[in-house]
């Protein structure tokens, strides 16, 4: 920091001791304090990943490719996770495949088209709204629209993965709009002047070079989007995601499960941790934490790594 | 080779372009309108069944020994309670973690120190609510919370508060850190020339300045924290039903949790008339509660953005 050091006693500098105080220990205590919360926050996250790692470790340990290929079962020791898995998995899919071009589409609205008028204020603090909506509520609009909806019910199947994949859609699609319209807003103006100088029209400058330009910020936003709704359980609570014991086995390529009943890994975890039996609501729920982990992890490293890349580059 | 007559339109250019510029504008204005849809259709959701169980729900019912939606009796205070609880200890936990982290990051970390510390914040950011929710009931109940209050139920709303303050840590972290960088340097460098230490400056000048932000992050926290859902509905220690309490040692049902409770009776969503309903309006007053608390914080947030 900036404070004055005294190289020498007794030279010129020394003048200098008169303004130095002595020690700072409240200054010492007060940025140690600030750290010490910093690294609690820290223990406090390894200490979480340790306990599911311990809890986990018999399964994980000795049958875990049978725990990733078995469905839910009666008994702790035979239960797996297939089909949470498998529902999770399409639950993402569906979700990105509706939410991102309509956040992205979104998104270059707001940034590129609409000018600030009363329309695009509105349509911006909706959005910023939406976004503190808590998930259980989104839970509720699945039901109400996408399970018993006239017509749309009908078409999603009812309590189907399309239907939560629909709901878990419009949960993640402020976040989408947000980190996109972020990353746009990132883009050069000149860069945008260059191609309209040219005889480019508006259309081609986005198409071709905004969106490229800013196409690592707005994948981090939809990498991090699809991880939030890989966690979410509280939405498919609601819209009535299987959680007891399910028969189905479907094929993982079998697409047609998309409109049958349907479970997923958070479900799966927060129907065992509420089990009584040790089994299920330790070893059992555990490791699921850990596959469920892994996943979002992996999703949000690939996030923040992109992000790093993507703001060397704008520094370099 | 003939001679072309030139124009205003020639310079706007060819006819399908000028279709094809239009046609992506209304493509895009549509997709934005998508945002508005989706409000729309929560209000309507939640709307008409709602004033269903408010047109029909016996108001004595409301008021009684706790929270037994089958049984028909639906103490509001019960569930209130419970959010009021688990939402404070949230805070407690969150707010001084939160807030101290952002400074740390903000005002006294090497740019080294914040690339390795900041990680933490965003990885514990993405951890799902139901980890959360299981580390509150197989850790902070048993080893934290029992061992101070030996009264303590196994599951109880204390730890599923500290759960959820974990949860929101990160949250506040980063609105205030936002916060604290709007703050101009200039007022920093003026603290530090009238001779105040770092300590005083970020206490007197820095914290001071940002306050609006930080209120904002303080609101928005607690809007999560009344919104959050999986951790009380596993580490709340209530099925589906609780008696009215106001002792955070006790096993206890949160709005949220209640409503995830109602909804996993059985499998599939459905049951009989009123316990149906009382899903919704429990879900509406969830939804003003924290769309009021969102304005508010918006409007914070906004000013921030205006002074500096």
């Amino acid at each position: 920091m900036a404070t004055p050091t005294v190289t020498k006693a007794g030279t010129d500098v020394d003048i200098l001791s008169g303004l130095r105080r002595k020690s700072d220990i409240g200054g010492v205590l007060f940025r140690w304090l600030l750290l010490g919360s910093l690294l609690f926050t820290l223990v406090v996250l390894v200490v979480l990943l340790g306990q599911v790692l311990i809890d986990g470790w018999p399964i994980l340990g000795s049958r875990l490719g049978d725990f990733l290929s078995t469905g839910l079962g009666s008994k702790p020791e035979t239960s797996g996770i297939v089909q949470g898995l498998r529902g999770t998995f399409y639950l993402c899919l569906i979700t990105a495949v509706v939410a991102f071009p309509l956040g992205i589409a979104s998104a270059i609205y707001l940034e590129e088209y609409a000018t600030r008028g009363k329309f695009a204020t509105f349509i911006d603090l909706n959005i910023r709204n939406l976004a503190g909506v808590p998930s259980v509520v989104y839970g509720i609009l699945g039901l109400t629209i996408f399970v018993k909806g006239p017509g749309i019910g009908a078409i999603t199947g009812g309590s189907t993965p399309f239907a939560a994949g629909l709901t878990l859609a419009c949960l993640v699609l402020p976040v989408v709009i947000i980190t996109s319209a972020e990353a746009i807003r990132g883009v050069p103006t000149q860069l945008r002047e260059a191609g309209v100088g040219v005889g480019a029209t508006k259309w081609q400058v986005i198409k071709d070079h905004v969106l490229p330009y800013a196409a690592p910020g707005i994948l981090t936003g939809t990498l991090l989007s699809v991880a939030r709704a890989a966690g979410e359980a509280a939405p498919l609570i609601l819209i009535g995601s299987v959680t007891g014991f399910m028969s189905g086995h479907p094929a993982w390529w079998d697409v047609g499960q998309v409109r049958e009943s349907f479970t997923a890994m958070p479900i799966v975890i927060t129907a065992w941790a509420r089990q009584p039996q040790e089994g299920f609501k330790v070893d059992n729920a555990a490791a699921a934490i850990v596959i469920l982990i892994l996943f979002v992890l992996l999703l949000n490293s690939a996030a923040v790594v992109l992000r790093n890349r993507f703001e060397k580059r704008r520094e370099g | 080779m003939t001679t072309t007559a030139w124009d205003i339109s020639t310079l706007r250019g060819d006819v399908r372009r000028q279709r094809k510029e239009r046609r992506v504008k209304v493509i895009m204005s549509a997709a934005a309108s998508a945002s508005i849809l989706v409000s729309v259709l929560i209000i309507y959701s939640l709307v008409l069944e709602a004033l269903a169980f408010i047109l029909e729900v016996d108001y004595a019912t409301l008021i009684d020994i706790g929270w037994f939606p089958r049984r028909g009796i639906f103490d509001l205070r019960t569930i209130v309670a419970a959010t009021l609880i688990v939402t404070m200890i949230a805070m407690v936990v969150a707010a001084p973690l939160g807030l101290a982290a952002a400074v740390y990051l903000s005002e006294y970390a090497a740019p080294r120190t914040r690339k390795i510390l900041k990680p933490v914040l965003e990885i514990l950011a993405g951890v799902p609510s139901v980890v959360l929710g299981y580390f509150a009931l197989r850790f902070i109940a048993p080893n934290i919370i029992t061992n101070l209050f030996s009264s303590a139920k196994p599951a109880n709303l204390a730890a599923a508060g500290v759960g959820v303050g974990l949860l929101t840590i990160p949250l506040i972290a980063s609105i205030a850190e936002d916060a604290l960088t709007a703050v101009p340097r200039s007022l920093r460098e003026a603290s530090s020339g009238l001779g105040a230490r770092k300590k005083t400056t970020t206490l007197r000048i820095v914290l001071p300045a940002a306050i609006s932000g930080l209120t904002a992050a303080f609101i928005v926290a607690t809007s999560r924290a009344i919104g959050e859902t999986m951790v009380v509905y596993i580490a709340g220690g209530a099925a589906d039903s609780a008696i009215q309490t106001y002792n955070p040692l006790e096993p206890g049902l949160t709005m949220t949790a209640a409503m995830a409770s109602v909804a996993s009776g059985t499998d599939n969503v459905a049951g009989m008339g009123l316990t149906f309903q009382s899903l919704f309006f429990v879900g509406f007053l969830l939804f003003l509660m924290t769309m009021t608390m969102n304005l508010i914080a918006d409007r914070f947030v906004r000013r921030f953005r205006q002074e500096y």
